[in-house]
């Protein structure tokens, strides 16, 4: 019973994460067709931001509770700038051209993004685990599950939930969702495609660096941590199916609550699990559980 | 040398009584150069190539400190500063030159730097390697290119004990030490144990750690059983799942050879957890982290340094000079993988120092300082390193384990309860693989 509650707990956990590490792929692509590898980049530039903004913060004797926001704004700083200067600077001059030639080049920024982490941070870890020992931890049984982690699943709820109000419910989601069904006679219809790209891509940097920003607390924030993301959100995205958002939720939960399962059970395959999924998935849906297959025009 | 050029062209200019002859000088005189030059170079400078992640998660706590202990102890040297009986100037007489490199991107990238260290650069000797796949890698090439190449710090036994080769040589022990001193260590310290676990990455280094740990466990403590092994990938960060089962598992010991960024975020969350309280984990590179991580550790955790090294090793003349110069220069006491590098060059300057000495202070040849590195003993600075194995290319060291201690009054990380366990007893004799020893009873293992 406890294992069961384990797997559950955790899983969900992992699941939260997930989500929120890959929800801002899943958007960038289904409206801009573009599968943005520097999305690690955005991760681990919004864990050092956050990890950086935590350090002063709390130098500086300012009230604990307070340091959350700053994981946010961290966030949005960070998907602001490095959003517009990456949509405006580079990616608007590859609108049009083949698709694998934008991945090379998000590819290329990506590795660029790296060296500037080490210019910047440098190779020493940061650590900003304040937030995450501040809320404390609820037991079940001899389980201990820190509040962090579960409060993560609320905001991964919470997070999802407003994306999907904003893109069903709003005037701007309408405006988004004619462009991801088809952009071409979207901007006939006179939607500004352009400003739409803009928005998506810092909205989506922004979701990349909030991913990294909420999990700088519980790691040691150290180069290379936006390699072993870009991996896990590229499966998660596949499977729910590449650009939709109900896709990469349930995607997030199959992973999580799969890969939960078989470290309680099975440790020796959890490496093995999740690509596992994503390898039967694509078998049998090479489109992903939530998309639906669509003609090539021609 | 250079006398020696002159008085050639002097000859030649001297013979010389054809027209064409002062031409003929002048060609003489700049092949004389060319030819003098290099050997000059030789006998006045002697190229190593060093490799340590200077990028990656691994370069924080292993690369960099690595790195550092390789410019201390190149400088000290170049200068002759080293403490008796180091102190002589340079490596067989000749002048140090570090070309340092970074060993991260993956295994081809490591053997093709590898491949231009020899070639490009044209380095004497090659000192590096962290990862156990970079050893298992380079291995054979350094052979190939008949490379003098000295790992020092990767740990995976799996080199002299699936291979044989000349020119490669390890100064640090290998996995199997840390892992039976750590049984070592818990059946003496907690001998109540009734049951253990295991968190390790799934690649070579976890398992093989495991393995020994598991195996040494099996034999010092007949009566503890596993509870659960968990095997999380390299580089995982998120470790919220396996440490519910850890949690779940309730065991007495929880076994660890998790290192760099991952043993922090492991840390972190398992302090945050309570695992740390309910369990108590042995952390066989626990040392390299210590200073950074201060009162994040949790206190009472059982940490090694693969090795008498940093905070375990012996307080000696050596060990107190290089602990200081490194805390002047660099701020921060030096960690394992600093002693392990400045060990490691340290072994090259004894091996060349030692051939030189009976060549009347020529500068020796690779092939020529091969035989005095091997079966070498000789004093480093937090211990005494033994080339027993591998056909006197593999070293053994004592070593040791304690328990973390965050003194919160005065700010500082320390070590209590140390035990330490002679090389003899946590090292297989010579001939026998690492994993038959062990499943045969630790036979030969002297403890006392």
């Amino acid at each position: 019973m406890l294992t069961l509650v384990a797997i559950l707990v955790d899983g969900l956990v992992y699941s939260s994460w997930l989500f929120i590490v890959a929800v801002g792929l899943t958007l960038i692509f289904g409206v801009m067709k573009i599968l943005n590898v520097a999305h690690g980049s955005l991760y681990a530039f919004g864990a050092y931001t956050a990890a950086t903004l935590i350090g002063v913060y709390f130098d500086a004797g300012w009230p604990p509770l307070g340091s959350f926001a700053l994981l946010l704004v961290a966030a949005v700083v960070v998907g602001l700038v490095l959003g517009l200067v990456l949509e405006r600077g580079l990616l608007r001059f590859m609108y049009g051209r083949d698709e694998v030639i934008i991945v090379l080049v998000t590819y290329a920024v990506f590795l660029i993004l790296e060296d500037v982490i080490l210019l910047v941070w440098g190779t020493s870890p940061y650590f900003a685990f304040q937030p995450y020992s501040l809320l404390d931890n609820t037991s079940i049984g001899v389980l201990s599950f820190a509040n962090y982690d579960l409060a993560m699943i609320g905001f991964a709820v919470v997070l999802g939930a407003g994306l999907w109000w904003a893109i069903q419910r709003t005037r701007w989601g309408k405006l988004l969702l004619a462009v991801i069904h088809d952009r071409e006679m979207a901007q006939a219809m006179g939607i500004n495609v352009t400003l739409v790209f803009t928005i998506t891509f810092i909205l989506g940097a922004m979701l990349g660096a909030l991913g990294g920003a909420v999990t700088a607390p519980e790691i040691s924030v150290a180069p290379g941590i936006g390699v072993e993301v870009i991996v896990v959100a590229f499966a998660v995205v596949v499977i729910g199916g590449m650009g939709s958002i109900p896709g990469a939720a349930i995607g997030a939960l199959i992973v999580g609550l799969i890969r939960a399962a078989a470290v309680h059970l099975l440790p020796q395959v959890e490496l093995f699990v999740i690509y596992g999924v994503m390898t039967l998935v694509l078998a049998f849906r090479p489109q992903g559980l939530f998309s639906r297959a669509e003609a090539r025009k021609i | 040398m250079s006398t020696v050029t002159t008085r050639r062209s002097a000859a030649i200019l001297h013979r010389s009584s054809r027209p064409w002859g002062g031409l003929t000088f002048v060609l003489a005189a700049l092949l004389a150069l060319l030819v003098a030059l290099p050997m000059q170079a030789r006998a006045e400078t002697m190229k190593i190539g060093i490799v340590t992640f200077l990028s990656g998660a691994a370069a924080g706590p292993f690369g960099i400190p690595g790195r550092n202990g390789a410019e201390l102890t190149v400088d000290a040297i170049n200068s002759g500063s080293l403490p008796s009986p180091y102190n002589t100037k340079g490596i067989g007489g000749a002048n140090v030159e570090a070309v340092i490199i970074d060993e991260a991107g993956g295994t081809t990238k490591v053997v093709e730097e590898f491949r231009n260290l020899v070639q490009r650069e044209h380095v004497d000797a090659v000192v590096g390697y962290i990862s156990s796949g970079s050893c298992l890698a380079i291995a054979p090439v350094a052979e190939e290119l008949k490379m003098l190449t000295v790992f020092f710090d990767c740990g995976t036994p799996r080199i002299f004990e699936d291979g044989n080769y000349k020119y490669v040589f390890r100064t640090s022990a290998h996995s199997t030490m840390d892992n039976v001193g750590a049984a070592h260590y818990v059946a003496k310290r907690f001998p109540k144990t009734r049951s253990y676990a295991g968190i390790n990455q799934n690649y070579a280094w976890g398992q093989d750690s495991w393995r020994d740990f598991h195996l040494s466990m099996e034999l010092l403590m007949p009566k503890a059983k596993v509870t659960t092994v968990q095997w999380p990938k390299l580089f995982a960060g998120q470790y919220s799942s396996e440490i519910s089962a850890l949690l779940v598992s309730n065991s007495n010991i929880v076994h660890s050879s998790l290192w760099d960024g991952d043993l922090e975020s492991f840390v972190f969350q398992a302090g945050a957890r309570g695992l740390a309280k309910r369990s108590k984990l042995v952390l066989t590179t626990g040392e390299a982290n210590m200073f950074r991580m201060g009162a994040k550790m949790p206190n009472g955790v059982i940490i090694g340094a693969r090795g008498p090294y940093g905070v375990l090793a012996r307080d000696t003349a050596l060990n107190r000079w290089f602990q200081k110069t490194y805390t002047d220069h660099y701020g921060t006491p030096p960690v394992y993988p600093s002693y392990q590098m400045a060990q490691a060059i340290l072994g090259l300057k004894v091996a060349y120092d030692k051939t030189a000495q009976k060549m009347g202070g020529k500068f020796p040849t690779r092939e020529q300082a091969i035989p005095n590195f091997e079966h070498l003993t000789y004093e480093a600075f937090g211990t005494t390193v033994n080339m027993a194995l591998g056909n006197g290319h593999q070293a053994i060291t004592e070593t040791a384990y304690g328990q973390y201690h965050f003194d919160k009054a005065a700010g500082r990380a320390t070590i209590t309860n140390v035990e330490r366990f002679p090389a003899e007893c946590v090292n297989p004799p010579v001939g026998v693989k690492s994993e038959d020893w062990i499943k045969g009873g630790l036979k030969g293992a002297k403890c006392n």
